[in-house]
């Protein structure tokens, strides 16, 4: 990619950053049903299971809560939301680790989706009857095309590693040339392994396709402009689930350290532990502000959303790695076993901060937006 | 009395439109062309809009605070002279919110108006050589005598000591008490005899602060803030208001150290190497990721949320502010190894943005220690925010006078 000298250093408007009051009537929801049907020792367990996708929770959290529909809208069945809820539905998601395909398919499938007008699918996602998911590897940077598959006389052949929320998708969406292309999950020539993911929490699938059956959902110069805005949700979306896991990781630390002693004091009470605590709040802090920030971005298709995406990237994947990294060492022993949830943390958030660019790659893309060009030798 | 109405003349309801039509009428009976600076000023004040959530009399109307902003562009707009904010800092956002909550009526008539317009310039007698960080330690002494007091002491890093005509003062009037409970608030005279004002040089060569010897000054008892005894908490009080000053307020994107940053990456292409390059942009993503935390902590206070967040902007100002600087001269290479001027002695305010980088990076090195060292701030953040145990403290319940020294 070579650097845009489009400018983006004038101060954009900020528009709202806090919590409205239905975002917050939200949050409750999904959170009490968290706590209830997805404990990280439930977490846990599924990890270990034949499944590792929830899919009685999701069920729930789509058909019931209809956390899949909240930005698709109302005359498609959706709930005419925006992308500020489906971010806090993310972070909460993001607190518990839950193992559901809310990301890839309410976040990523659906923005491309409302991008190229594709109705049916868009509605059965909606309803949450229907996992949808992007044939792209899950490291993808938003703007890359990384084109594996080809069409040989109407049929897909080639091979796509570790796509995420593939394992659950009833349909694929497979980026060729400058066509999309819906895949069912059950077509004929079409092979998923799901490999051992670094996050167990999200299972990751070797898709294989060998002159396997798909339909043409649309074509043109289109496709890759809407695959890339849908890459770019993706990102803010996975920002807001970094910060709700950043602050689950921070709160669980401070429990911890307020009952736990050494030397005669709880660990609480030494400064350097304090201090380090102090720090990682004021980087969650500002990754709450970031990530708000590229929401409201999305939610009112602001210009500056390419530069609020990749700023949300580059923050909160930084962030995210700190306080999980932070979270296992003030636990001390206990928190390098298996039986402590801080593992799950620290895999979930080494893996968001490489999916869908590393925050490098998204500072990268900034340099090109905001006009910072990097060295000429 | 059992009437509920509202008392009249109360404005405590006053909104936008009726704020505009004030400063319209202020406009139409005080054209800025042909009114006298000071003059103007002193009109403003006195029709409440000077600090339009003031109590009437006082600068204020009972409004809003949220509504000055468009009562200064509307002025401002109109060719109103402003009252110099910059060369009133200590008195405009520290020693008003003091005479405000803890002066009486006389005191808060006498000096309010004169420091608003900038006739009267304020600083701070806060800090002394021992007592820094540990600002409850101080040791200058105000004894009673007569109808007054008889001050002795030291103070130091004293911005605008040169200029003040007046000085809130915290001094000790009972050491034997514990630190805390000894202390007094005062208003001194800065032209009293036995004020001596001494430039203090400091890292970057010139004298923006000073020190402040107090020898035998007289304070007649009606210059006292607040009660005997009570001095700690006026002087909490305007701590909290100094850090809100330090860490809020809206700013446009690249602006601050990170604008000259920016600027001089842009300006020196053959400076350019792939490591600068992305330690440039980590800067440029935590400058954006502050200035959105600040503009978020705006919208919470502005809907009536206050938070902690403020200790938090105070830290990452100074640290980026420090590591920012410090890679521009990186950047700048031969360039940043010339200083400039050294030779300065008097007391100045300089503008940031006009100094060099060398003189940007040895200013820097204040931020993480004025208005509260970032170990302070990072204690505040996890006694008062994460609920973790206090440092332990010797000197709680003893006597200051029995206090090691």
């Amino acid at each position: 990619m070579t650097a845009a000298t489009t400018s983006h250093t004038a101060t954009p408007r900020t528009g709202d950053l806090l919590y409205t009051e239905i975002e917050d009537d939200l949050r409750s929801s999904v959170r009490s049903l968290l706590d209830k049907r997805s404990s990280w020792d439930a977490v846990l367990a599924r990890t270990e299971s034949a499944d590792t996708t929830d899919r009685e929770l999701w069920r729930t959290l789509a058909g019931e809560v209809g956390c899949a529909a909240l930005a698709v809208p109302e005359d498609l069945g959706g709930a005419g939301a925006s992308w500020r809820e489906v971010a806090v539905v993310a972070e909460e998601l993001g607190r518990a680790v839950a193992p559901v395909p809310f990301l890839g398919s309410a976040g990523i499938a659906a923005a491309l989706l409302l991008a190229l007008g594709e109705r049916e699918l868009l509605a059965e996602l909606a309803s949450g009857e229907l996992v949808v998911a992007l044939a792209v590897p899950f490291g993808t940077v938003p703007g890359e095309r990384p084109v594996t598959v080809e069409l040989r006389e109407g049929r897909l052949s080639g091979t796509v590693l570790g796509v995420a929320d593939a394992a659950a998708a009833h349909v694929l969406l497979v980026p060729v040339g400058d066509a999309l292309y819906a895949v069912g999950s059950k077509a004929n020539g079409l092979a998923r392994h799901e490999i051992v993911s670094l996050d167990m929490t999200r299972p990751l699938v070797d898709l294989v396709l060998d002159g396997t059956d798909a339909r043409l959902i649309a074509q043109g110069p289109q496709v890759h402009d809407a695959v890339t805005d849908a890459l770019r949700i993706g990102a803010v979306l996975l920002a807001s689930e970094q910060l709700g896991l950043a602050e689950r990781c921070l709160d669980m630390t401070v429990e911890y350290l307020l009952v736990r002693r050494q030397f005669g004091r709880v660990l609480g009470s030494f400064q350097a532990l304090k201090h380090r605590l102090a720090d990682l709040w004021v980087l969650i802090t500002q990754a709450r502000a970031v990530a708000r920030y590229a929401a409201e971005c999305a939610a009112t298709g602001s210009p500056d959303l390419p530069v609020a995406a990749a700023l949300a990237q580059a923050h909160c994947s930084v962030v995210v790695q700190q306080a999980a990294e932070e979270c296992i060492q003030m636990h001390g022993g206990i928190g390098f076993t298996w039986e402590h949830p801080a593992h799950l943390f620290l895999k979930r958030a080494k893996s968001t901060a490489i999916a869908l660019g590393t925050a490098e790659r998204h500072r990268a893309a900034l340099a090109g937006l905001v006009g910072i060009p990097g060295a000429q030798r | 009395m059992t009437s509920t109405a509202t008392a009249p003349g109360s404005s405590g309801s006053l909104d936008a439109d009726g704020l505009a039509a004030r400063v319209q009428a202020l406009l139409d009976d005080h054209d800025p062309a042909t009114t006298d600076r000071i003059d103007f000023l002193r009109t403003r004040f006195d029709a409440g809009l000077a600090w339009v959530h003031y109590p009437e009399g006082l600068g204020g109307l009972g409004a809003d605070p949220g509504l000055q902003p468009e009562v200064d562009v509307a002025l401002a707009a109109a060719g109103a002279p402003d009252n110099r904010p910059h060369t009133n800092i200590i008195g405009l956002g520290m020693a008003a919110p003091s005479i405000l909550r803890f002066g009486t009526p006389d005191q808060q008539r006498r000096w309010l108006r004169p420091l608003w317009t900038g006739e009267e310039i304020w600083c701070q007698l806060f800090s002394e050589p021992g007592a820094g960080s540990d600002l409850a330690n101080v040791a200058t002494s105000a004894r009673p005598d007569g109808d007054g007091w008889v001050v002795n002491g030291q103070k130091v890093w004293t911005s605008l000591a040169h200029d003040a005509t007046w000085a809130i003062l915290v001094a000790r009037t009972d050491p034997a008490l514990p630190k805390h409970r000894g202390l007094t608030f005062f208003v001194c005279d800065m032209s009293a005899p036995g004020v001596d004002v001494r430039p203090l040089r400091q890292i970057t060569g010139e004298s923006e602060f000073n020190e402040v010897y107090l020898d035998d000054v007289r304070i007649p008892d009606d210059q006292r803030l607040g009660e005997v005894g009570q001095g700690w908490a006026v002087t909490q009080n305007t701590l909290m208001n100094e850090r809100v000053a330090i860490g809020g307020g809206t700013i446009p994107r690249e602006s601050g150290a990170i604008g000259e940053l920016v600027k001089a990456w842009r300006e020196h292409p053959e400076r350019r190497t792939a490591g600068l390059h992305d330690q440039v942009l980590r800067f440029w993503v935590e400058a954006e990721a502050g200035r959105l935390t600040a503009e978020r902590l705006g919208q919470q206070q502005a809907a009536g949320l206050p938070g902690p967040e403020g200790s938090g902007a105070k830290l990452t100002h100074a640290r980026l502010n420090q590591q920012v600087s410090a890679l521009e001269l990186d950047l700048l290479g031969d360039e940043a190894l010339r200083y400039g001027d050294y030779s300065a002695r008097r007391p100045v305010l300089v503008a940031h943005a006009d100094s060099p980088a060398g003189w940007r990076y040895l200013r820097a090195k204040g931020n993480s220690i004025e208005g509260g060292t970032s170990e302070i701030m990072r204690n505040i953040i996890a006694e008062r925010v994460l609920g973790l145990p206090p440092e332990a403290r010797a000197d709680k319940d003893t006597p200051w006078k029995e206090l090691p020294r």
